[in-house]
């Protein structure tokens, strides 16, 4: 008996198919994994289950629970039992999270909130997804994987029946999504059906029943995980229609000397000064070679990254930093990047792009130098620049004067790349360069990484998914809090050997 | 690079365009008619300019006329230099995520200052520009240094500032009007740039200067378009480019030849227009311009592409401290004296004209053409209702409908695209 079924679902928008025929069928308190590169068209697909494009702006059909519904707002949707969770989460920072659980849904009389009421189902509901903070905790105090679990209590207060998650885990480290995913198999013991939306297909593999695959907008092919065994390459193969013999570049790194180096380094936190975030850090870089830096999240990589990178993180920081063995000054960021060190940030939109400002004016934006003379862009020379890059980069754009906010994920990546490549730097440090974009364009950012390295210069990764640092880096650090705590070539290195050091390095 | 062997992944990955690439490329429609497409694409941009013309089609018809006669033209930019003056620097204020609410009481206060030098002091007007335009950068880089360096919301610093510069003035001028000021420096205001041909009924310098004017702005943009051409870049369609151009050049000496026919074309337009072209330069083509954009657009951002976003932030406010020193002395030399009231209320003015011209109150998107513009719908509208007879209590109702409607139909534009 199928709980839910979308049957020839197509939707266009001014001419452009973004979904044709496609076919969902989610068994009663399943997990059905839904698949597929971005831009493939899942969101889409959900807008529409959920009533976001309303009935008679596509075609098909939507049948839930045996009968056919016409959703014509997420009101609709929601009121049946289906309740979607997306990637940016809809929370209210500075309100409880009692106050944002029953958001709009307050258990009133004649418009007065019974607070003990809401505290107390709050209380259950929370431990029904087994957080243990208080209902009157601002949502503000508790982290992003903490937040997504208040997300799912508020869908358990509405008597939910489906649950869409999108995305859940993109933020979250492996501690918070292990629990989410054990949280996902609790509800589904209690008869609740979810649809997970993922790019990890190792979480994928762990929890789903069924993998629908999408691909250009139609339904490319559903596997049954209780029927048969699903193997990750199948599915990627699925997603991007070709036999991947390789997700990652092969390379013959040729490491010649070295070039970057940090000595000692030591920050506080920016607000509670006494807090010693990085610890004495040692850290060195090779032309020619891709470094990594493995470890969980708020190991401190990312604030490392960022002090080294102009003092754009912390205060009261120590240690040296030397290119080419003489030391340089890099307490500005104007001063880091004139002696070549660029940082790609983990989180484009937020600190890496202008969103409204288009392709070309973002690319030039660390190097207006390069584009003007006497403080004067020279437009023409821009646009050859910017356009040179979306040749290279493979940027997939009508031209360079979209807007970036239209892109896709890995498209924006790429410009933000573009705009540190145009800053010419000898040291490159890529934060998490490939979260959230797609199996097609992360293999193209580690061919472009493979490159820069053949180039003969530096490249330094921080990433929290070990596949991509093992099949990348020559050499690879292990962080934890603010601390070095191992070291492995790429030989050494496996998955085991870098959880341990992580492990052991808390224990001790 | 990698191996021979396996680069088939990423060509293959490149021409398999997905739905989200697919939007990127133009409709069938849009390639059938590739003027019609450019058109709509710039409809936006020249919409603000059809609306100043269609308002000022409106006046002209019912006032039977006399908006575009000589002399109220030349009342009409008279009345409006101060506001625009001050546009320009609220525009780079704006653009960069702020708001200047105090700079109505500026203009109070550097006209009671230019009034206390040169009246009871009897100083030369020019020393005393000098330190009204200098008191102005000082004033702004007061309040400049606490909303970039300390983070006080614009919107508190100015409004403080707005008080103190009103009571200050009041101070200066111990609640008396003081004038009248020397007549050198009233040719600020009431002066026109000197006829040495000496034409009879028709300022001829004037006119010659209008057309002057037209014919560099063809040339300036013949030349921009060679530039974007040879580079590859998409330029506009020829019959288009030529056609608004001309009609351009056709306004300006039209223009010209209005003001020609009463005094010539008045001194403060001459500042006004030089300011104007400088700030649409620094805007739209310096590496300046371009990061207080980025700034508005996203400071995170910015900050970590290497750009000094407060420095920038405190220089927006200087530059608007100098800009409102400038209109506080225009004004003053215009109604020759300088009264405690100066200035009232024109902060809603020169932001109104902003936002009308198309800035965004979250910043990052705004042109200093958009807000000249927007600075004569309302002037127009004020002066045309003025002659209308319409009351001053209906005027500020009027006013304050097409503000709304201006940016309703800006914001309604964008959600449909």
């Amino acid at each position: 008996m199928n709980l839910l079924e979308m049957r020839g679902i197509t939707k266009r928008f001014h001419g452009v198919t973004a979904l044709s025929d496609v076919t969902l069928a989610v068994r009663a308190g399943e997990i059905h994994a839904v698949v597929g590169e971005n831009g493939a068209g899942k969101s889409t697909l959900m807008k529409v289950l959920s009533g976001v494009f309303p009935h008679g702006e596509y075609d098909g059909a939507i049948h839930f629970e045996g009968s056919e519904r016409q959703f014509r707002g997420i009101h609709d949707s929601e009121k049946a039992g289906i309740i979607i969770i997306h990637q940016e989460l809809a929370l209210v920072p500075l309100l409880s999270i009692a106050e944002n659980i029953f958001l709009g849904n307050e258990p009133a009389r004649l418009g007065v909130i019974d607070w003990f009421a809401a505290y107390a189902k709050t209380q259950a509901l929370l431990r029904k997804v087994g957080l243990n903070e208080r209902p009157s905790t601002l949502i503000t105090d508790i982290g992003v994987g903490k937040q997504q679990l208040v997300e799912i209590a508020k869908a358990l207060s509405k008597e939910v029946k489906l649950l869409i998650l999108d995305e859940p885990t993109a933020s979250l480290n492996e501690v918070d999504s292990d629990a989410l995913l054990a949280l996902l198999l609790d509800l589904k013991a209690h008869g609740i059906a979810c649809i997970l939306i993922s790019h990890k297909l190792n979480e994928v593999a762990k929890v789903a029943d069924t993998i629908t695959v999408i691909r250009d907008g139609s339904t490319v092919r559903s596997f049954d995980c209780r029927s048969e065994t699903v193997s990750e390459d199948q599915v990627i193969q699925a997603m991007v229609g070709r036999k991947l013999e390789d997700r990652y570049p092969k390379r013959t790194p040729q490491i010649g000397e070295t070039v970057f180096e940090i000595k000692d380094w030591r920050v506080h936190h920016p607000e509670h000064a006494d807090r010693l975030m990085i610890k004495g850090v040692n850290l060195h870089a090779r032309r020619g070679e891709i470094v990594g830096i493995a470890g969980l999240m708020g190991a401190g990589r990312t604030e490392l990254a960022m002090s080294v990178f102009g003092r754009s993180y912390g205060r009261k920081i120590s240690g040296q930093v030397l290119l080419n063995g003489r030391e340089v000054d890099v307490s500005t960021i104007q001063k880091a990047v004139a002696n070549g060190i660029a940082y790609v940030t983990e989180d484009r939109k937020g600190y890496g792009l202008v969103l409204n400002e288009d392709i070309q004016r973002n690319v030039t934006l660390a190097n207006l130098g390069g584009v003007s003379s006497a403080t004067v862009i020279d437009d023409g020379r821009e646009f050859k620049v910017a356009n040179d890059y979306k040749q290279k980069l493979r940027i997939r754009c009508s031209n360079v004067f979209q807007q970036v906010v239209n892109l896709s994920g890995g498209n924006q990546q790429k410009v933000v790349l573009a705009k540190w490549l145009f800053a010419n730097p000898e040291l490159l440090i890529l934060d998490e360069p490939t979260r959230g974009i797609d199996v097609g364009a992360k293999f193209e950012i580690y061919t472009l990484m493979a490159e820069l390295a053949a180039a003969g210069k530096c490249v330094v990764m921080i990433s929290s998914e070990m596949p991509e640092l093992l099949g990348m880096c020559d050499r690879i650090y292990v962080m934890n809090e603010g601390r070095f705590v191992g070291e492995f070539t790429a030989a050494e290195a496996s998955q085991e050997k870098i959880m341990r050091s992580i492990v052991t390095a808390g224990a001790a | 690079m990698a191996d021979p062997t396996i680069p088939a992944p990423v060509p293959g990955a490149a021409a398999a365009p997905g739905p989200s690439a697919a939007p990127a490329v133009p409709t069938a429609a849009e390639a059938a008619h590739p003027y019609a497409g450019f058109l709509k694409n710039n409809l936006r941009e020249y919409g603000m300019l059809m609306s100043l013309v269609a308002i000022m089609a409106f006046f002209q018809y019912m006032t039977d006329g006399t908006l575009l006669e000589p002399l109220n033209l030349t009342n009409l930019v008279l009345q409006n230099s101060y506001i625009v003056i001050m546009a320009l620097g609220m525009l780079l204020v704006i653009v960069a995520g702020h708001i200047d609410l105090s700079v109505g009481s500026v203009v109070g206060f550097i006209g009671a200052l230019a009034a206390v030098l040169m009246v009871h002091y009897d100083w030369h007007f020019v020393p005393a520009t000098i330190v009204c335009l200098l008191a102005g950068a000082a004033i702004g880089a007061a309040q400049g240094w606490f909303v970039a360096f300390f983070r006080i919301p614009s919107f508190i610093v100015t409004l403080a500032g707005m008080l103190v510069f009103k009571g200050l003035s009041l101070a200066l001028l111990q609640g008396q009007s003081v004038g009248p000021f020397p007549p050198t420096f009233q040719l600020l205001s009431s002066g026109f740039i000197p006829d040495w041909l000496n034409g009879e009924t028709l300022r001829t310098t004037s006119l010659l200067a209008g057309i002057v004017v037209a014919f560099a702005l063809i040339v300036a943009k013949l030349r921009e378009r060679a530039n974007q051409t040879r580079h590859g870049m998409e330029a506009e369609p020829y019959p288009f480019f030529i056609g608004k151009n001309l009609v351009f050049a056709a306004i300006i000496i039209a223009f010209s030849w209005k003001l020609a026919s009463y005094k010539g074309l008045p001194n403060v337009l001459i500042i006004m227009t030089l300011l104007m072209l400088f700030y649409d330069f620094v805007t739209t083509r310096t590496t300046t311009g371009r990061r207080i954009y980025a700034l508005g657009g996203n400071e995170k951002a910015a900050r970590l592409s290497g750009v000094k976003t407060q420095w920038l932030s405190f220089y927006t406010f200087v530059n608007m401290g100098v800009l409102a020193a400038v209109a506080g002395l225009v004004f003053a030399a215009r109604l020759n004296t300088a009264t405690p009231k100066a200035g009232t209320g024109f902060e809603l003015d020169v932001i109104a004209a902003c936002f009308i011209g198309g800035a965004s109150a979250s910043g990052g998107v705004g042109k200093v053409l958009g807000a000249v513009i927007g600075a004569f719908v309302m002037g127009v509208m004020n002066n045309g209702m003025s002659i209308l007879g319409i009351g001053i209590d209906y005027q500020q109702v009027i006013k304050g409908l097409v503000l709304l409607a201006a940016v309703f139909v800006d914001v309604y534009n964008k959600s449909k695209s």
